[in-house]
């Protein structure tokens, strides 16, 4: 780990005035991400800004039935909260199935959405990748690549976006608030914060330097709305998502959004559109699931996540019309 | 803000204020256990994937493997060495004897430390990924327990003594 | 206080207030921290080691690499010749390593060093058609690499049904909690060691070999072990280059690997690959049994692991082959993992067998009965205790076995798929002679030393409970001191052989003593009476095959839409003789079960082809079980009185609640899906795959 300095914030401004001042330099929230990539060589910041105290931990439920939940506010409040577990359950799920208990009391909710993924190439830095080392090639594709994404994914990188909640908030319509260096204040929907790789894999969110994360706003759920999160991996705990889905159902609607498979939370807008308002039935829910999958780029390791992220939908959507919320 | 790559930070351990010098890279962990001889918080993995490294942090459970030393200052840690009242053990420290919950006993400080916070949280009304009702007040089971602990490995395999215990403390 | 009880373990105390020092925890005045280099090649010559960068740090002490490292003496593997030549034959090997003052310039200083290489082709990849396969004389252990009985492929061809299926398990790495750890100090020609190690002893021997010096002149501290599972049965890469950077730079040296370092600095278990083959008439009885184990080893030490031994003593039959043959690959050389040879062993074999059960139309349990053989197969050697029926039928009640019906996939209640399957269990019976010395004061109290060591088997609870057993007087006059190399040779904990073969020389110095007291009238000399007892001569003549046994029966269920396995029930039953302490090894026991399911379900070391690369080496990506994932654990102990073979009466048992659990575990999901997984792990995509 590269020797740094480090600076707690006590105003976003300053702190933005900080971390504009040098070009290596972080914003450090709960560091469960940050501080095990600096101890991995891959990050090595020359600045580290301590923004976990700013006043951004705030979990306010709105009179319209939404709710503003703070970036600095750690996975287990907000996990915790008991307006969002029983308005917004898939989002409380989808926390409490990220990670342990330890790192749900410290991660916050930006680090959350802006962590790095786990394809193990990318935290080698032995190795070569295009996201970590730019031009140095994929090391992913021609190697291992089980536990990678099928779809989203570019000949240049096929890294996954390991976040839990990122996926939950998909299917809530979410929208991030940054903080502009400058002051202002900008409005991000979930599924345009992270980009895809194409060709410049290392660029991973629309976020331009300096700028922070300071909240999600989520818009009410759909009346009468039933929802969760269901995670597949490798054991019962403890683990990233092989494939995941959030899953919110309404009479009039259906939302649906993926993880584990791609570099961002992937919403299914198109099986979305096939379900809406139906009575499907669960081959005519994996057969929309795989609609959604025209696109994909399957690796001989991976190709399973398809059939199996079909599977999974046409599970939890038969246990929400039978049993309103199931894990 | 300093211009400088260590400086003096004030650490409260155990109840005591603790000032170290430190170089800015130091983890809590790496501070208790290389400067304040407080060995009982192990290192397992040092990324946040085992648990050996818990503590308590303002009463929270964490790993201290990821928490920078430095941004650790103000906070309230206890480490295991904080957990018995003088010569009298913690409930769970004798649960944990009595129904042999560990082995190595490596991982055990970071189990102590993570029940303790794990107990808490489910005082408070925390549900986990696996509670049928996320609005119910929780009922802590075997199955809950488990997996509540998860974030705790345990090579040793000694899961079974390490559910007896917290089931014994939890029940009281 | 009588051995056998369940007393609790001595330093439970220690353990649960954080005061239990493990190696790395010692206070060390003016020490410094060593950061290895792992080569980024994996295989190649290093050209150029540039320490200039790392250098530049004033905090960073010095920069080894084989230009100035001293020269050590060849010891146990090659792997732990570390920094003596610039050939790089696998990835991760030590090719430098950062001496400084403080841990993150150590780190930070490793990141800095560049190393330049020329690089070599290179073979990481297991393959049964490799051009280059050796067929090895022995294997670990001393088994020979190929037992042949009777004409195998006759009878295979005159079978009435012939099972003929390829299973295979991944590289596994140990991951014991504490990863390697040392504080090396040089006092003249004198080694100071604390160390993380699975024997004081040895180690001093190991270290002494490496430095050409005698065992006496290396004083090895072991005090508490963070778990060793065989990883830490000899030294590591990782732990003697902390004797080299001692050496170099005259200071206290500390090193503690990392999780990641673990992978290729320390040791793992091989992939394996076994084809079986069994012919049996229709009855059920063998008639063949075949088993070809392919395993690998680095290209710079031959390592064979005993995959095929179990398979000589497990099933009658006339016609019995074993084979072994062994790839050489740019990996680092494969060591002992917990029960080696005997875990991936009976997975093929015992998943064969519940194979052969169906393709004959017979209760797995019933199989394994018809086929009791009255001597050793391979060797023809009378048994001592053989118990695997009483195993099985025992756990066969106690699960509710015979209300099974057998039919695949056929029991569903809402997303679950429900399944039982059932696996056999042995280990054999090792016992090494060592000393042990036991001494009375005249105040009535006794003291007794011996060179074990406590990786969490509950030794140092056992070898007191032996100690007051034979000296027959009251527990709180007894002090029992183990870990450390001053208090002579003795076995190291290994091959479950441990705590028997130190409590063999602990018994017989305290009946010793206790002779000597009695010769006194009772009345303890001023200047006190003191026994060294050796059992190199006390040891199990190689005229009967001795094993412990076991049965696994497991309930499993099975996620219909995803292919997810859980185990809700795993129970075992044990005949390994007198338990010395019964608490201690029933979690020993259940410890092996647990990384039974967690080797089913989850484990595997990711080998990169391309790279020649350990791709998930952290505990993140390489998944050992949670506490999730285990539920529903029981072990049962059947204590027969012809068990009691070693000089403290029951066998090992370390291992043996590993062995055949995994068989268990698959075999019930065959049950529960009807989809035969004979690959390790269970992922869901291979339980999908129909």
């Amino acid at each position: 780990m590269r020797a740094f300095r480090y600076a707690r914030a006590t105003d976003p401004g300053a702190a933005a005035a900080l971390v504009t001042s040098q070009p290596d330099a972080v914003y450090l929230g709960g560091g469960t991400n940050l501080v095990d990539l600096m101890k991995l060589g891959v990050l090595r910041p020359g600045l580290v800004v301590d923004v976990s105290r700013l006043p951004y931990d705030r979990i306010e439920h709105l009179p319209d039935g939404g709710v503003l939940i703070g970036g600095a506010a750690r996975n287990r409040r907000v996990a915790h909260d008991e307006g969002i577990r029983r308005r917004y359950p898939a989002l409380a799920r989808a926390l409490l199935s990220g990670a342990s208990g330890q790192i749900r009391s410290q991660a916050t909710v930006a680090g959350n959405l802006l962590q790095r993924t786990r394809c193990p190439y990318f935290q080698n830095t032995a190795t070569p990748c295009n996201k970590r080392d730019p031009g140095s090639g994929c090391s992913a594709i021609p190697g291992a690549h089980r536990d990678l994404g099928v779809i989203g994914t570019s000949e240049h990188c096929v890294a996954t976006h390991p976040s839990d909640l990122a996926v939950a908030l998909a299917a809530y319509d979410a929208v991030v608030e940054v903080r502009r260096p400058d002051g202002a204040e900008v409005l991000v929907p979930i599924g345009d914060l992270h980009r895809l790789p194409g060709d410049t894999p290392w660029i991973e969110t629309v976020l331009e330097p300096g700028d922070l994360v300071t909240g999600v706003q989520l818009p009410p759920p759909p009346d009468g709305a039933v929802a969760t999160y269901r995670k597949v991996r490798d054991r019962w705990s403890f683990a990233f998502a092989t494939v995941s889905v959030a899953a919110v159902l309404s009479t009039d609607q259906v939302r649906l959004a993926l993880g584990g498979v791609a570099p961002k939370p992937w919403r299914l807008t198109a099986t979305e559109r096939m379900l809406a308002g139906t009575d499907p039935s669960d081959d005519d829910v994996r057969a929309a699931t795989r609609a959604a999958f025209t696109d994909a780029r399957p690796l001989p390791e991976n190709a399973f996540k398809i059939e199996l992220a079909a599977d999974l939908v046409a599970a939890v959507l038969r246990d929400l019309r039978t049993a309103g919320a199931v894990r | 803000m300093t211009d400088q790559l260590r400086g003096d930070v004030v650490l409260r351990v155990n109840g005591e204020d603790r000032v170290v010098n430190l170089d800015n890279r130091s983890t809590l962990l790496d501070a208790l256990r290389e400067h304040l001889r407080l060995t009982g918080t192990k290192k397992g993995c040092d990324h946040g994937q085992c648990g050996a490294c818990t503590v308590l942090v303002d009463g929270e459970r964490a790993n201290s493997c990821l928490l920078l030393a430095v941004a650790a200052e103000g906070r309230e840690v206890t480490t295991v060495e904080g957990l018995a009242d003088e010569d009298e053990l913690h409930p769970l420290q004798r649960a944990f004897i009595a129904h042999d919950g560990f082995q190595c006993g490596y991982c055990t400080p970071g189990q102590l430390c993570s029940a303790i916070g794990m107990l808490a949280e489910v005082a408070d009304g925390m549900p986990s990924w696996i509670s049928a009702d996320l609005t119910a007040t929780p009922d802590l089971d075997d199955d809950e327990i488990r997996e509540r602990m998860s974030g705790n490995l345990c090579r040793c395999g000694a899961y079974a003594g390490i559910v007896a215990a917290i089931r014994e403390v939890a029940d009281g | 206080m009588t051995a056998g009880s369940g007393l609790s373990r001595l330093e439970g105390h220690d353990k649960v207030t954080g005061a239990a020092r493990y190696a790395y925890e010692y206070p060390v005045e003016d020490v410094l921290y060593v950061w290895p280099v792992g080569a980024t090649v994996a295989s190649g010559t290093v050209t150029e080691v540039d320490s200039t960068a790392a250098l530049a740090d004033p905090e960073v002490v010095a920069v080894i690499d084989h230009t100035n490292a001293p020269r050590l003496l060849p010891a146990v593997t090659a792997d732990e010749l570390v920094l003596q030549s610039p050939t790089v034959a696998y990835r991760g090997q030590i090719v430098a390593a950062v001496v400084a003052t403080t841990i993150e310039a150590a780190q930070e200083g490793a990141e800095q060093v560049l190393v330049r290489y020329v690089e070599h082709g290179h073979k990481v990849v297991l393959d049964p058609e490799d051009p280059d396969l050796e067929q090895p004389e022995t294997t670990n252990a001393g088994f020979p690499g190929t037992s042949i009985k009777g004409d195998v492929d006759a009878a295979l061809a005159a079978a009435d049904v012939v099972v003929d299926t390829v299973y295979t398990t991944p590289a596994q790495h140990n991951n014991p909690m504490e990863t390697v750890a040392i504080i090396a100090r040089w006092d003249g020609e004198r080694l100071l060691l604390h160390d993380s190690n699975q024997g004081p002893w040895a180690a001093a021997t190991a270290f002494g070999m490496l430095w050409g010096i005698p065992p006496s002149q290396v004083d090895v501290v072991t005090e508490h072990v963070g778990g060793g599972f065989g990883s830490k049965v000899w030294p590591t890469a990782g732990a003697v280059v902390a004797t080299v950077a001692a050496r170099v730079t005259g200071r206290p040296c500390k090193l503690m690997l990392t999780r990641q370092q673990m992978y290729t600095m320390a040791p793992a278990r091989t992939a394996t690959r076994s084809r079986i083959r069994l012919g049996a008439r229709s009855d059920g009885t063998l008639t063949a049994i075949d088993h070809d184990a392919l395993q690998y080893s680095s290209v710079i030490h031959e390592f064979v692991e005993q995959t095929g031994s179990a398979t000589r003593t497990m099933y009658a039959s006339d016609n019995l082959r074993i084979r072994h043959r062994l790839a050489r690959l740019n990996l680092p050389t494969p060591r002992v993992m917990r029960a080696p040879g005997k875990t991936p062993g009976m997975f093929a074999l015992e998943s064969a067998m519940d194979e052969l059960a169906y393709a004959l139309d017979l209760d797995p349990l019933a199989l394994r009965l018809r086929n009791e053989p009255a001597t050793e197969p391979a060797s023809g050697l009378p048994f001592d205790g053989r118990h695997l029926v009483d195993c099985l039928q025992a756990g066969a009640d106690k699960f509710g076995w015979a209300s099974r019906d057998p039919t695949p996939g056929a029991r569903r209640r809402g997303r679950w798929l429900f399944g039982t399957g059932l696996a056999s269990a042995m280990y054999p019976v090792y016992q090494q002679g060592g000393k042990a010395t036991a001494r009375a004061e005249p105040d009535g109290t006794f003291d007794v030393w011996v060179a074990a060591v406590d990786i969490g088997t509950g030794s140092r609870t056992a070898l007191w409970q032996a100690a007051v057993d034979a000296l027959g007087v009251p527990p709180s006059q007894v002090s029992i001191h183990i870990g450390h190399s001053a208090y002579g040779q003795a076995a190291l904990a290994g091959g479950s052989a441990g705590t028997a073969s130190w409590g063999g020389a602990v018994r017989k110095a305290c009946l010793e003593l206790s002779r000597r007291v009695a010769e006194h009238g009772g009345a303890v000399p001023s200047d006190g009476l003191e026994v060294t007892a050796d059992t190199a001569e006390d040891q199990l003549a190689p005229d009967r095959a001795r094993h412990s046994y076991g049965a696994h029966f497991c309930a499993v269920r099975v996620d219909a839409d995803t292919g997810q396995v859980r185990v809700d029930r795993l129970l075992g039953v044990f005949a390994h003789g007198h338990a010395l302490n019964a608490r201690t090894t029933h979690s020993q026991l259940l410890g092996g079960m647990v990384m039974g399911v967690s080797m089913a379900l989850c484990e595997q070391t990711v080998v990169d082809p391309r790279l020649g690369l350990f791709v998930n080496h952290d505990l993140a990506q390489y998944h050992v079980a949670t506490n999730a994932d285990i539920r529903g654990l029981e072990a049962h102990s059947l204590e027969r009185a012809d068990d009691d073979v070693t000089l403290v009466g029951g066998k090992g048992i370390g291992e043996l609640g590993i062995v055949g659990s995994a068989a268990a575990v698959a075999n019930a999901v065959f049950h529960a899906t009807g989809v035969r997984v004979r690959d390790l792990p269970i992922t869901p995509e291979r339980v999908r795959a129909r």
